[in-house]
């Protein structure tokens, strides 16, 4: 607490003895700004590339949000904003989509940006030479003949997008999904410099050679240390930015990350588990918890590798039922998570939760009734169930497993914990060579289908091999359905008799945020954030 | 954290020199290290966390693995506290620090002396083998030892570790390799020196086997510095599997070590649970001490010097 | 001289290829490709990135072309995680910083250690000595991830003199606690040594006769007593610096300097094994030419010692 005072009082200094800067239209009138326009945030893990066809993390999309800048981007409530796409056409089977590009939006080397660099880019995505993990985007966009490109049997020039002129850029769907256009906000939809790429090479996200388009550039990238962005000149909007240096430092364990954060050194950290209640005690006007739209669950291997006792429905109920969700939320993590008994995150777009028996019932009949399950399934104390929890490497997941393999213990199931580095685990799943497995699943958009689709019989994880006909059928229709709501809401009741999953919590992010920073969107439930609609007060 | 080698050398030429027989090399010994009180001192520290280890689960009143709820999440009802048995304070889940002490000394005394053993017995034979057989033989064996010498053994334990899953067996043999490199090399400049001597040469006249002679005439030679270098060894296995914990490589859940609880106590040390850091540290020190010292104890016993 | 330094050169190869080969071997019979993603990768894509870093190839020939282009052109190939980085750049950028702050721990301990250890060598059971050892024997039981967390509380959290992470050639703040964190045990140990083998030396019979001549004290010990106490000191540091790269994984992970011990941790997480052979390589050939400036710095010091 200290030092941070200590920095703004610094800064207070600094703010009295500069000119004040140019006001931007994001910053409300009389706010006076800080002398230094600076963002030092935090990420888990260094990212593995800044280039936006080859991301596939969420700290990567954090970054690539502020270089580059795609058709769109979301307001602090997470509502779509006109970004590069001014305005769009879309036709009367919502199959094809027709954007018109802002005029005087360049590249940092001069250059228009033009529709053009968006088919380059989703072309490129889409290529199995290009051999990106996030290739199936475009699938899961239906553009159209996206899945025979990435196989490798159509050229990419086949692809549904194409630029009918420099500023027109339309788009061919498959089937009509309802969520295209939220889709476009992901960073592996945006323009990438065609000319930069194909002189460089893979090279050509190197500091040195990096053209972007979005507010800021790229200064330095030190791998292991930080990332740093400033102020792009060149951006068509650069009179409304205000922060004009950006840093990114990746700190893999939250209690380090925390100790820098409390030196002044960092004006962003997610809390470690468990400290969020004494963090906002001691900091109230910098303790946040806003949901962030991603599911925490125990998937259930019912496949033919699979154990025999988990394809047996009051199984999967009674170790779904056994779980105590609220010590789990209100005891271990204690950082605005929320208990859950659906795969769908609350917060998500227009979902309502479904009426389920369990999420009604307390804890003690939960378990009465996971002790009856498993004794009709012919297990109990004397015929104990021995199952294999697998989970993947942190301390989190770890803590939960402990305390799930507690929580099974009085049903007279017998945990062993296996815990694997991400790389194995992600194989082990892929392979169904696992009992139960940690499954955690995060918002590609904000729609209920970027969770339901996950279960379906076509979804490419099929990780517990779990497939019902209905289930399949209601998705299916949820897709030109006029309420998917509707459909939704039955998916998830099917989920809640079938328990394929054991719904643990619902995601929120527990964060300290420098109180001087404004302009984060704690409504956005994907907390996609832009520093050019951010800026740094002076108290 | 390495063992001196020159130090070793010359205890291995003291307790092998011709003059000095057997038994009195032994006693006096024996004598001088009950003299040295810092030895004393690490013995009764050895003996004490010896027996905190085997017989503290009978004081306990939790095992290591049950969550007690009641201060579950809650950081200071799982401060230490006699009177709901968590002598030792909780863990940040509302698990008995006492009792997961007590296991993760067993662990790491296990990963310390397993480890040890493998590395001296592998050591000890192979030094005994190369330097009995000499020539051609040796030559090659301790170029191969030398080529080892240069790989960046703790990389390729967590390559292990990582690869192949973080099983105990795999930590007491990643442990064991990595130190038998230095025993070899010890054992193997005393062989040679040995197997010069009389009493081998006759063995050898008269066709006594190989690997009799190496065990009727070498090897006994060798059981001090053996010792010696073993006691000392222990405290860097320990050292090895805490930093191996370090790195979340360590034993899995809800086995513990001491590496790991201290690792993880000091990942909070700011936030008030500092018995968290506290009991299992004070059990690593004073094990190492324990160790540190009986050796080096036993080292001067042996090879008694103005030092 | 120089036919010693060439054979050991022609040592290195061996062990090189040993390491090369073996690390391949172990890497390639993993579980867990480097391109096991959440989504499971589509065929296509999977046989496009193994064409692209010649795992299609047959086992022998990726090793024959990995070896060709290290050697031919000092190319360590495309990192398998870093999509836009080659090993080349991931090296250039975190080894002048594991360098620096490596470098400037080694100076420190041994400066620190050889003076702390003659300090308590003369002054021999004064209040001086005591301190000396105890800070030794300290600092070689309390692990360097405990020290890192210390550290951070007292100068940064508490004084706010340092910072608590980050690297910056330009600011020695960025650079102290990393040494501290890494040199001290080193420390520790060079002292505890130095001390033993002064004392040793100061008993011997040359010392006992420079001062029956009547040599200032001073003289004597820089003169004629340094020398030959330093022989184990410089024996202990191939090790030490062995041990010392491993500490830098710690130092990494805790101060993000961005330094490649946490690439190497790093690499083998994500099963990047481009990026885990050309830093084990690295190391290797470090460490190789590390021992050997060492004997050559014995056998400069010790006349003794033949080639």
């Amino acid at each position: 607490m200290k030092s941070i005072a200590a920095i703004s009082a610094l800064a207070l200094m600094l703010g009295s003895a500069v000119p004040v800067l140019a006001q931007s239209s994001h910053v409300p009138e009389g706010t006076k700004l800080a002398a230094n326009q600076t963002f030092t945030y935090w990420m888990q893990d260094d990212l593995k590339t800044l280039d936006p066809d080859l991301n596939t993390s969420k700290d990567g999309n954090d970054v690539l949000h502020q270089l580059f800048e795609g058709l769109y981007d979301q307001d602090a409530e997470g509502n779509l904003v006109p970004a590069l796409a001014t305005s769009f056409d879309v036709s009367d089977d919502k199959m094809t989509y027709t954007f018109h590009l802002r005029e005087g939006a360049k590249w940092s080397n001069g250059d228009p940006v033009t529709a053009q660099d968006f088919v380059y880019a989703w072309q490129r995505l889409a290529d199995p030479k290009t051999a990106s993990d996030y290739a199936w985007y475009m699938e899961l966009m239906q553009v159209q003949n996206a899945h025979a490109v990435i196989a490798g049997e159509k050229p990419v020039t086949d692809l549904g997008v194409k630029a009918l002129d420099d500023m027109t850029l339309q788009v061919q769907l498959e089937t009509p999904i309802p969520y295209f256009r939220q889709m476009l906000v992901n960073s592996s939809t945006f323009p990438v410099p065609q000319k930069v790429v194909e002189k460089f090479g893979s090279d050509w996200t190197k500091p040195e050679n990096m053209v972007s388009n979005g507010a800021y550039n790229l200064k330095s990238w030190k791998i292991g240390e930080s990332i740093e962005l400033v102020k792009s000149d060149s951006y068509w909007d650069a009179a409304n930015t205000t922060l004009t240096d950006l840093k990114f430092v990746p700190i893999t364990d939250l209690n380090q990350a925390l100790t820098r954060y409390e030196a002044g050194e960092l004006d962003f950290v997610q809390t470690p588990a468990g400290q969020y209640p004494r963090l906002k005690d001691e900091y109230p006007d910098q303790a946040f918890a806003p949901p962030r739209s991603c599911s925490y669950s125990y998937i259930f291997n019912v496949g033919d590798s699979g154990p025999e006792a988990l394809k047996d429905v009051r199984v999967r109920k009674a170790l779904s039922y056994a779980i105590d969700r609220d010590i789990i939320v209100d005891k271990i993590l204690k950082g605005g998570q929320k208990p859950a008994y659906s795969w769908t995150h609350w917060a998500t777009a227009g979902f309502t939760m479904p009426e389920t028996d369990y999420s009604k019932m307390t804890q003690a009949e939960r378990m009465a009734k996971a002790k009856e399950l498993l004794k009709e399934a012919g297990y109990g104390p004397d015929h104990p169930l021995k199952l294999r929890l697998m989970y993947n490497t942190s301390s989190d997941h770890k803590k939960l497993a402990i305390a799930v393999q507690q929580f099974w213990k009085p049903l007279g199931v017998e945990v062993t914990l296996e815990n694997y580095e991400w790389k194995v685990y992600l194989e082990k799943q892929q392979q169904h060579d696992f009992d139960i497995s940690r499954y955690g699943w995060c918002a590609d958009y904000n729609e209920p289908s970027t969770y339901l689709d996950v279960l379906t019989s076509w979804s490419d994880q099929d990780v517990g091999e779990w497939k019902d006909p209905a289930y399949d059928a209601l998705l299916k229709d949820s897709k030109t359905a006029a309420d998917p709501q509707a459909d939704y809401t039955k998916a998830e009741q099917i989920l809640a008799e079938q328990m394929p999953l054991a719904p643990v919590y619902h995601y929120s992010l527990p964060m300290l945020l420098n109180s001087h920073i404004k302009g984060y969107p704690f409504e956005n439930v994907e907390l996609n954030w832009y520093a050019k609609n951010m800026y740094r007060t002076a108290n | 954290m390495v063992i001196d080698e020159t130090k070793m050398t010359s205890l291995a030429e003291a307790t092998s020199r011709e003059d000095v027989a057997g038994r009195s090399l032994w006693a006096d010994a024996r004598r001088r290290f009950f003299r040295n009180k810092a030895a004393i001192f690490g013995l009764g520290l050895l003996i004490f966390v010896v027996s905190f280890a085997l017989f503290g689960n009978l004081l306990a009143a939790w095992n290591n693995s049950d969550i007690d709820y009641n201060v579950m999440g809650d950081a200071t009802a799982s401060a230490p506290s006699l009177a709901n048995g968590h002598y030792f304070g909780a863990d940040d889940l509302g698990r008995d620090l006492f009792a997961r002490t007590v296991q993760g000394t067993q662990i790491s005394l296990l990963v310390g002396v397993i480890g040890t053993l493998i590395a001296v017995s592998v050591g000890t034979v192979y030094g005994a083998i190369s330097g009995y057989f000499g020539g051609r033989v040796d030559g090659f064996m301790m170029r191969l030892v030398d080529i080892l010498l240069a790989i960046p053994y703790m990389f390729v334990l967590i390559l292990l570790l990582v690869m192949y899953g973080r099983s105990i067996g795999m930590l007491f043999v990643g442990v064991g390799l990595i130190s038998w490199l230095e025993m070899a090399r010890i054992v193997r400049g005393q062989t040679l020196t040995l197997k010069n001597r009389e009493y081998v040469e006759a063995a050898r006249a008269i066709g006594v086997p190989a690997p009799t002679i190496i065990r009727r005439h070498i090897l006994p030679n060798l059981v001090g510095v053996v010792v010696v270098f073993a006691t000392l060894l222990v405290p860097l296995m320990i050292l090895t599997e805490s930093f191996i914990s370090f790195l979340g490589l360590g034993v899995q859940e809800p086995q513990t070590s001491l590496g790991a609880l201290i690792s993880e106590g000091a990942g909070t040390m700011s936030y008030g649970t500092l018995w968290q850091l506290a009991f299992p540290l004070f059990f690593f020190v004073i094990t190492l001490f324990g160790f540190y010292f009986v050796g080096d104890g036993l080292r001067d016993a042996l090879d008694p010097k103005e030092r | 001289m120089i036919v010693y330094i060439l054979k050991r050169l022609a040592i290195a190869i061996p062990t090189l290829l040993t390491l090369i080969i073996a690390s391949f071997v172990l890497m390639h019979v993993a579980p867990g490709g480097p391109f096991t993603a959440e989504r499971a990768v589509p065929p296509e894509v999977l046989a496009n990135l193994n064409a692209k870093y010649g795992l299609d190839q047959p086992l022998w020939r990726q090793i024959a072309t990995y070896l060709w282009n290290v050697v031919a052109h000092f190319d360590f190939g495309p990192s398998f995680t870093y999509k836009d980085r080659s090993v080349n750049d991931i090296i250039a950028q975190g080894f002048p910083v594991t360098l620096t702050y490596g470098f400037l721990s080694f100076i420190t301990a041994v400066l620190v250690g050889v003076s702390l250890g003659v300090t308590a060598a003369i002054k021999r059971n004064s209040w001086l000595d005591y301190l000396a050892v105890g800070i030794s024997i300290g600092a070689q039981v309390l692990p360097n991830f405990v020290m890192a967390p210390i550290l951070v509380l007292i100068f940064t959290l508490s004084l706010h003199w340092l910072p608590g992470g980050g690297w910056s050639f330009d600011d020695p703040r960025f650079w102290i606690m990393p040494v501290i964190a890494l040199s001290t045990s080193y420390m520790a140990s060079i002292a505890r040594i130095t001390r033993s083998s002064m004392l040793e030396t100061l008993s011997s019979n040359h010392i006992r006769t420079a001062r029956a001549k009547g040599l200032p004290k001073r003289k004597i010990i820089l003169r004629h007593a340094l020398k030959p106490a330093l022989l184990p000191v410089i024996s202990y540091l191939g090790p030490a610096f062995v041990s010392m790269i491993t500490g830098s994984v710690i130092v990494d992970v805790y101060f993000t300097t961005g330094g490649i011990g946490k690439s190497f941790v790093d690499s083998a997480l994500n099963r990047d094994y481009a990026v885990m052979m050309g830093i084990t390589i690295l190391l290797g050939t470090l460490t190789i030419l590390f021992n050997l400036v060492v004997d050559i710095i014995y056998g400069w010091i010790d006349p003794k010692i033949r080639y």
